[in-house]
């Protein structure tokens, strides 16, 4: 036998018959041998020779045998797969590097940093720019998000006693479905767009998935809340949904966010918050707590979205300001808030039907209104807007709150 | 325009339209006039390659034998001019079942033995020749049960190895043929499960499939048609999917040095006689 015969790697499979997972040793001394180089299998199962033969066959190792066993050498073909191999990055976001600025639409689904193979179908995310979707706290966010998720039959004590006059329990419903309407749209926008988004960018996939289930979980209590009392689904108005629907309409992911997350929710946070202070019964206020806190994640998310956008690209202001003001004309001719919202948040605020807990209630929601206004203004200061933009904008915001 | 170099291949399969749509493809932007045309048997194409209907066809190890004995009859000729590295060197093994008392092809007298289609030379032609040469006869030393599928496909369907794999772990029959790389293949998929089969005999190395030329064919489109299957690279991932759906890591030139078995096999088994006529009187197509 040539001195070289003896220096091979052996690799003994024993009585293992490929046909049972012996081509995994194989492999594994194959990989420890540069391509042209060689390795020794002797094995003991019946018929082992054949079944080597057949594998090397498929995996295009030449192999010859001789009294010491079989010699296969390493063939180049599997690395041929991987050349021209895309490179996608890496998976922790604060890796240099790691995500990029354009994601290739040949990483496709791949997780980020995976080594993927040329020839992969080219996948066509629209939302596939880093500036146009990114938020440097995106993981963060979601890990709040995840820790503070509620179950609905835990998180809210739904026999607590209470007992409403009928115009107040009717009032609830009202208020109720209006926010079903709201809470629709604020987990169809993000929904769509994550269909859109490259999977590239995980941490925000992950924080619309998580906004969307905190919405479908909204949408749930507040139609539990609204049965409770054995009342159905009241009032729906063409303002209310038309407004809604200048939000489903828009196709830029930083406005929507700006026009859904930082002015819509941010409104809506202060409304909850007016509902766990205010609500006439305690389930309304549980509800109204948690769901705040929910919204409250939703804006900070589109804040620091926007804030890192806006830092790399102040012009990009102008168009936020645009959409506000386009969204005001395409709104112009419609009524806004429905009349029976804000008669029910007066009522509801009000908790009995008499004139002086109404006084009281009419002042509450007068309140409210300054409060969303003021709270839209300092997070459009907070944007980077001068104060007289900031205070133009954040009246021109819909009368329909989201 | 110029008169495209015209292929036959056998439909036996569905995925056969996107292998050949995807040649095509690969051989017109290379500027080689190239065209297909699908057969539903292989009896019919090689017949064809005497019509002048195509001037190459993509032929199974059956096909080529036959081809290769109508040209001699003809006084014309025809050549293996390429072939996939996976067609070489090729072997059968038989399988019996782990607890089996059968250790060698002598302990199958008397016992149940499945086989593949009539027209396999896999999993029929060979393993009856391996197991002549062994003085075992069908009918007269074991019983032959044969697992037939889809006719004039000459095996490539490999449903017939697979329902004998099956018959074989129901105790229906005591051993079965197939080919060493399906032995593999119904044990990764989990036909076969690990360890409930042993290997008791191994043919001896025979050549798959191969490009045979017509006797009319071109040869200056031939060789042009050679150089470019040679030049597909497994590196580049536009014809990677081709070659893996085709079964291939590379192209080699054509060898009519693995065909022996197979030419002996038909002899003995009355497949087809010197001219290339289908003598087997059950084979339907």
């Amino acid at each position: 036998m040539p001195k070289e015969i003896f220096l091979l790697p052996i690799i003994d499979i024993e009585g293992l018959g490929l046909d049972a997972g012996a081509h995994l040793l194989i492999k594994h001394g194959l990989n420890k041998v540069p391509v042209g180089g060689a390795v020794t299998v002797t094995g003991t199962a019946p018929g082992w020779e054949a079944q080597l033969s057949a594998w090397c066959r498929s995996q295009g190792h030449p192999v010859t045998f001789t009294a010491d066993g079989a010699r296969i050498t390493r063939s180049a073909v599997h690395a041929g797969r991987w050349h021209g191999a895309l490179s996608s990055g890496h998976a922790d976001p604060r890796h240099e590097g790691a995500v990029h600025e354009q994601a290739h639409p040949g990483y496709g689904l791949a997780a980020r940093g995976a080594t993927v193979e040329a020839g992969a179908p080219e996948y066509a995310f629209r939302l596939s720019e880093k500036h146009g979707v990114w938020a440097d706290n995106a993981a963060e966010l979601y890990a709040q998000a995840l820790a503070a998720q509620w179950h609905a039959d835990q998180a809210i004590d739904w026999n607590a006693p209470f007992d409403l006059p009928d115009e107040v329990e009717d009032a609830v419903a009202q208020v109720m479905t209006y926010m079903i309407e709201n809470e629709n749209a604020a987990l169809v926008v993000p929904a769509r767009f994550l269909g859109q988004l490259h999977p590239h960018f995980r941490e925000v996939q992950a924080v619309l998935a998580i906004q969307v289930a905190d919405e479908a979980r909204h949408i749930d209590v507040f139609t539990r809340r609204l049965r409770l009392r054995g009342r159905e689904p009241a009032l729906s108005t063409a303002g209310g949904q038309a407004s809604l629907k200048t939000l489903l309409d828009e196709p830029d992911f930083s406005v929507a966010e700006f026009l859904l997350s930082v002015l819509g929710e941010g409104t809506f946070v202060t409304l909850l918050n007016f509902l766990h202070a205010h609500a006439p019964d305690p389930v309304t206020r549980q509800i109204a707590r948690l769901a705040s806190r929910d919204e409250a994640r939703h804006v900070a998310f589109g804040m620091s979205h926007l804030l890192r956008r806006l830092d790399r690209e102040p012009e990009f202001r102008t168009r936020l300001a645009n959409a506000v003001e386009r969204r005001n004309d395409a709104l112009a001719g419609t009524a806004g808030l429905n009349e029976e919202v804000f008669d029910a948040l007066i009522l509801l605020a009000a908790g009995e039907f008499t004139p002086a807990a109404i006084a009281t209630g009419y002042a509450r929601v007068q309140q409210l209104m300054a409060e969303m206004a003021e709270g839209r203004f300092g997070r459009l200061v907070r944007l980077g807007f001068d104060e007289q933009t900031a205070h133009r904008l954040a009246a021109l915001h819909t009368r329909n709150f989201m | 325009m110029t008169r495209p170099l015209v292929m036959g291949a056998v439909a036996y399969a569905p995925k056969v339209v996107t292998i050949w749509e995807g040649f095509k493809e690969y051989f017109h932007r290379r500027n080689f006039a190239f065209d297909f045309v699908l057969y539903a048997n292989y009896e019919r194409q090689v017949e064809a390659q005497f019509e002048g209907a195509i001037d190459i066809a993509w032929n199974s190890p059956l096909a080529w034998v036959r081809a290769e004995r109508m040209a001699r009859a003809r006084g014309q000729s025809v050549r293996a001019v390429a072939m996939r590295d996976t067609d070489c060197d090729l072997t059968s093994v038989l399988v019996v079942r782990s607890e089996s008392s059968v250790a060698t092809p002598e302990g199958l007298r008397g016992k149940t033995v499945g086989f593949g289609a009539l027209d396999s030379p896999q999993a029929n032609l060979i393993p009856r020749d391996h197991l002549r040469t062994q003085g075992l006869v069908a009918g007269r030393d074991y019983t032959a049960r044969r697992f037939d599928l889809l006719g004039g496909k000459h095996g490539d369907h490999i449903g017939g190895e697979r329902d004998a794999a099956l018959s074989l772990l129901a105790g229906e029959i005591d051993a079965a043929w197939m080919i060493d790389g399906n032995h593999l293949a119904f044990s990764r998929e989990g036909t076969l499960p690990a360890g409930a089969t042993r290997i008791v005999a191994r043919t001896g190395l025979y050549d798959h499939c191969n490009f045979t030329t017509s006797p009319a064919a071109s040869a200056a489109q031939v060789e042009r048609f050679v150089e470019l299957l040679l030049g597909m690279a497994w590196d580049d991932p536009e014809v990677r999917p081709l070659l893996e759906l085709e079964g291939l890591k590379a192209w080699r030139a054509g060898r009519t040095s693995g065909y022996a078995l197979l030419e002996r096999a038909v002899d003995d088994e009355r497949f087809y006689d010197a001219e290339g006529n289908i003598l087997v009187a059950d084979y339907r197509y």
